[in-house]
């Protein structure tokens, strides 16, 4: 039998989990690919998230979520300088408006402590003022100094990247449709581009986990999609909203409705919280959109609403264990990494970790001695020095023609995010890799220009050109030939 | 005597309702400059008689027109070959018929005009036997 | 590096009307930037008639208004223009940075500098419509210039949130280019465009017109499958109950254009509220000295012909500065509207000895018939004008006398007569 691929694990997912485990493969003496679905990475929860590398204070103490965001904020201190991330270590404050709300800071004081999450302390109104002077309501806060917010598909990428240039593969537009098993293990993944041969199989496909669960025979956990919606801000909106990130007191579902400013200077406000069956339902709401306001204006009661530039919601992949499932399932050669809701983002790379001791329990695995966990600096022509403007131009001209005005990304950028490994072949792939279209005329001006730049790189005709999935070409050709 | 007047109403009504039937009015608006007034077109057996409400002779030509045989200028594109861009825009000397503009586009969909090409070249002389010229709107 | 005259940002008929008024009064070294591929702005994809009835005496489409602007300035070798450049940042001291792949980054020095950036189109985010982030969601400018300009059409099944000029002009444009418009929707009772498109635009090819309706919700996942409408109440808030759908693979939405004021406001810039451009007096300086603006930048107009008259103006005074043939301005009065104006340009009146004549540019906050515009010096009325229709998507010009302006003292108001009851 001939098979479109021969590995020793198979990553399913190719968001910022799935990316992560693929990296900490790739360290070692075996053959690793990820297949995902969608035409490019960080599409699905990677790409709609509140952003935050939590400090770690609100998970139960003992429980996977704990360790691995504890882990996790430690190891992206690192992560950061190796794989150029963007990511601005803000700190993170929970505000109390109320005593009642004031008490239950210091539940979660006591926790954060037991947790092992350093700096933590009770900050007084004032203090609070000082750094954040629009909190008005606040009459106390938890300062967690340790927490941060990261740029998560950046993130996605650069582990994708990392895993590529050490040997891993990144197969898109690649559907798992089922699985083949020879003594109970499973030692091929049926996909839509063709059957691939493994050893293992390691299973961070989000919010459908559960259904690649299912196919391999693991009916340990389901996974219920809650959404979360989010309204973006221009960046001129952030002097009257927050420097860093501001949490109300949590719920017992959720961390409640945030205002947190990004690394790139866009303030937002979300998520709630909704139930829903639909995992392929990322729908912004009235409903939505009205709670999660209600929600900000209990800390910042001026929302500067007219500024706002986008709203976009993403889905919580929901265990019903209560944690994240990690580790190998009762299918042999099946390991799961799944059930990664917050606080995913912070816990990626520690998940990575864990997963790959798990197989390290199976497989001897030997580390390589050249692996480079190094990815070269990133070219951003908006936040160089006018002498290497200059020189990024006299190198490559098309650096000197700007093609999103509001972001200042210039063509010469777009091309390199098309054609770097695991590079954009979408709009949206350009925009998250890039920032072009993410300003406040929202690809207005750029959206037609770099659709044409796409066509032109990737050699195909503008009306094939998608803005993210399957299904999404932009524009129809005038005249038939 | 009786019979001879029922006759007289009989032919006055029958006059009055034709008279009636005859005339009609139109209201519209002109579209010939952004003023955009409000006229009131006067129509007897279905041609012009008058108009009122037009600021200016442009608007009583238009409305005149307008009732009995609606006309349209005609912007639009056309391909070129070796221009800066793919298209020309075009645009029509004169208006034409309101119910050939389809005809008239569908037409062009099919002209591919030739760079260089000078604001105000003819691309299709006489469209459709229409009289009126489609020429090039800018330099390409 | 080099030094001009005028540095003007922005070749569109703003910066180019300013360029060749620049000249005419005696600008030697004049230098135009323009980011798009060639000089004429917005006006190259706005391939329809309407403009220049006023600044030409002819009626003109947009590329052709365009292409007489640039005549009147292509062959002036006191004229520069740079094409395909962005310019990065304007500062307070004239200097501008822009970049290309020619030049790369480079600065010049202006003794005056003349904004004309236009404006850009108010988006989905801004509006906050629910829904998925489907492919076929186009503001109509974008859409506008993939059809007349690339060849490629935004979809098939249209739908139009806004009824204003761009709005109505896109639905007749996609109809004529084969597509199916299956409705103009608009959230105010009243439609925002000119009558002539309305006519031209959508009772020509029986396009209905959802007035007070706005749309809840998009449709469609990966690409549009269709709109929700409602009806909306005089707040503008959806109506329970009257929602319907309708099928359509496009929204375009043409919901209000905003000055693009970047530059200006990184500047130091002073940006008026209201019009969300720069303060400016009726030279069209700025609280910047040797900084003007001019056209869309300043306040979105409805005729480019009045961009060009602005900009003439800007132009003017920019070069008479340059050549250090202005004085500097002295006595100046702030002009508030009031009363159902709800904008007027320039918000600031510089008064000579003598005074000067003054035009000023309004727009009305809601549609009304036979009004009194009035001019007003504290009670004093200084000028009267009647109307018979104010919209207010049409601006207003009203001219002042010098005579009159020199009469002014204090702050002049702009307003509508109350009505007699």
């Amino acid at each position: 039998m001939k098979f479109f691929k021969e590995t020793d694990v198979v990553v399913i997912g190719g968001g910022i989990v799935g990316t992560a485990i693929l990296r900490e493969l790739s360290k070692y003496e075996l053959k690793c690919l990820l297949v995902e679905k969608e035409p490019d990475v960080a599409v699905g929860t990677t790409k709609a998230n509140s952003a935050v590398l939590h400090a770690g204070f609100d998970a139960p103490t003992g429980s996977w979520k704990q360790k691995t965001n504890v882990r996790g904020n430690v190891l992206y201190h690192q992560l950061q300088d190796e794989l150029d991330l963007d990511i601005k270590w803000t700190g993170s404050l929970v505000v109390a408006t109320n005593e009642e709300e004031t008490q239950k800071l210091e539940a979660l004081l006591e926790r954060g402590r037991a947790n092992g999450v350093p700096g933590l302390e009770i900050l007084s109104r004032e203090e609070v003022l000082a750094k954040e002077p629009n909190l008005t309501t606040a009459k106390a806060a938890l300062w967690a100094p340790t927490a941060g917010v990261v740029w998560p598909f950046g993130c996605a990428v650069a582990f994708a990247q990392c895993a590529v240039q050490n040997g891993a593969e990144v197969i898109r537009d690649c559907a798992v449709t089922g699985f083949v098993k020879e003594d109970g293990a499973v030692t091929i993944v049926n996909t839509t581009k063709g059957a691939i041969r493994t050893k293992y199989v390691i299973n961070a496909a989000g919010v459908y986990a559960e259904e690649i669960a299912r196919l391999a025979g693991d009916e340990s956990f389901t996974i219920s999609p809650r959404k979360g919606e989010y309204i973006l801000f221009d960046k001129t909106a952030a002097p009257s909203l927050v420097w860093g990130i501001v949490f109300p007191c949590p719920t017992e579902i959720s961390k409640g409705i945030l205002i947190c400013t990004t690394t790139h200077g866009n303030t937002f406000i979300g998520p709630n919280a909704q139930e829903q069956d639909n995992k392929d339902d990322t729908s912004v709401t009235p409903a939505g959109m009205d709670e999660i306001i209600a929600g900000a204006r209990k800390l910042i009661p001026n929302l500067p609403l007219g500024a706002s530039i986008t709203e976009f919601a993403g889905l919580r992949a929901v265990s019903d264990t209560g944690d994240f499932v990690l580790g190998v399932s009762k299918v042999a050669g099946f390991f799961n990494a799944a059930g990664i809701q917050s606080p995913g983002v912070a816990a990626a790379p520690a998940i990575a970790e864990v997963v790959v001791e798990a197989i390290a329990q199976e497989m001897y695995l030997r580390k390589k001695s050249n692996w480079n966990g190094r990815l070269p600096k990133k070219a951003v022509f908006n936040r160089m020095t006018a002498s290497e403007k200059q020189k990024a131009i006299a190198k490559n001209r098309l650096y000197g023609r700007v093609i999103c005005r509001c972001e200042t990304v210039t063509e010469g950028e777009i091309v390199d995010a098309i054609h770097e490994p695991v590079g954009a072949r979408t709009v949206d792939g350009v925009k998250r890799r890039t920032r072009a279209g993410m300003g406040r005329c929202q690809g207005g001006f750029c959206g037609p220009r770099v659709t044409q730049i796409i066509a032109r790189e990737l050699e195909i005709p503008v009306e094939a050109v998608l803005k993210e999935r399957q299904g999404s070409e932009l524009y129809f050709k005038k005249f038939q030939e | 005597m009786l019979s001879n007047l029922q006759t007289i109403v009989d032919k006055f009504i029958k006059y009055a309702k034709k008279e009636i039937e005859k005339m009609e009015t139109k209201v519209l608006n002109c579209i010939m400059c952004p003023m955009g007034c409000e006229m009131t077109v006067t129509l007897e057996n279905g041609k012009f008689v008058s108009v009122t409400g037009n600021s200016c002779p442009r608007g009583a030509r238009y409305a005149e027109t307008e009732v009995t045989d609606p006309r349209r200028m005609l912007t639009t594109t056309v391909r070129i070959r070796g221009g800066l861009l793919p298209l020309l825009p075009v645009v029509s000397v004169e208006v034409l018929p309101k119910g050939r503009i389809a005809d008239c586009v569908a037409y062009l969909r099919n002209i591919t005009a030739e760079a260089p090409v000078k604001a105000g070249d003819v691309i299709v002389h006489d469209i459709l036997g229409l009289g009126v010229d489609i020429v090039a709107s800018r330099n390409m | 590096m080099k030094l001009y005259d005028v540095v003007i940002v922005g070749g569109g008929p703003g910066g180019l009307s300013a360029a060749y008024s620049a000249y005419r009064n005696g600008a030697k070294k004049i230098l135009v930037i323009e980011r798009d591929r060639e000089l004429g702005g917005i006006l190259q994809q706005c391939i329809h008639n309407g403009f220049g009835l006023h600044h030409f005496k002819e009626e003109l489409t947009g590329p052709g208004y365009a292409g007489r602007c640039i005549d009147l300035i292509k062959d002036k070798t006191e004229i520069e223009t740079l094409t395909d450049t962005m310019v990065l940042s304007v500062s307070k001291d004239k200097q501008v940075t822009a970049v290309n792949p020619d030049k790369g980054l480079f600065t010049v020095q202006g003794k005056t500098v003349i904004l004309t950036m236009g404006c850009r189109e108010r988006t989905r985010g801004a509006i906050r419509t629910a829904g998925e982030r489907p492919a076929g969601v186009f503001t109509a400018g974008a859409a506008q210039r993939m059809v007349n300009m690339e060849g490629y059409l935004p979809g098939k099944k249209i739908v139009i949130l806004g009824s204003g000029d761009i709005g109505l002009i896109m639905a007749r444009r996609m109809s004529l280019e084969g597509c199916k418009v299956q409705a103009v929707c608009e959230i105010c009772p009243y439609s925002n465009g000119l009558t002539r498109n309305m006519v031209q635009c959508l009772y020509d090819f029986d396009i209905p017109l959802y007035l007070s309706h706005t749309i809840l919700k998009i449709k469609g996942r990966d690409r549009v499958e269709g709109v929700t409408i409602a009806k909306v109440d005089e707040k503008m808030r959806p109506i329970p109950g009257t929602e319907f759908d309708i099928e359509c693979d496009t929204l375009l939405l043409s919901v209000g254009l905003i000055p693009e004021n970047e530059l200006s406001m990184a500047a130091g810039v002073e940006i008026a509220p209201f019009t969300n451009g720069p303060k400016v007096n009726q030279r069209r300086q700025t609280n910047l000295p040797g900084v003007y603006a001019a056209g869309n930048v300043v306040h979105v107009h409805d005729l480019v012909d009045f961009v060009s008259d602005e900009a003439e103006i800007a132009g003017k005074f920019a070069a008479l500065e340059a050549q250090g043939k202005l004085a500097p301005t002295v006595d100046t009065v702030a002009v508030m509207p009031v009363n159902g104006i709800r904008t007027c340009v320039p918000q600031v009146l510089h008064l000579p000895e003598g005074g000067e004549p003054v035009r000023l540019f309004m727009r009305a906050g809601a549609p009304d018939l036979k009004v009194t515009l009035e001019v007003k010096c504290g009670d004093e009325v200084l000028v009267k004008k009647k109307l018979p229709v104010v919209k207010p998507s049409e601006m207003i010009t009203l001219d002042i006398p010098a005579a009159k302006t020199a009469l002014m003292h204090d702050a002049v108001t702009v307003g509508l007569q109350p009505k007699q009851v």
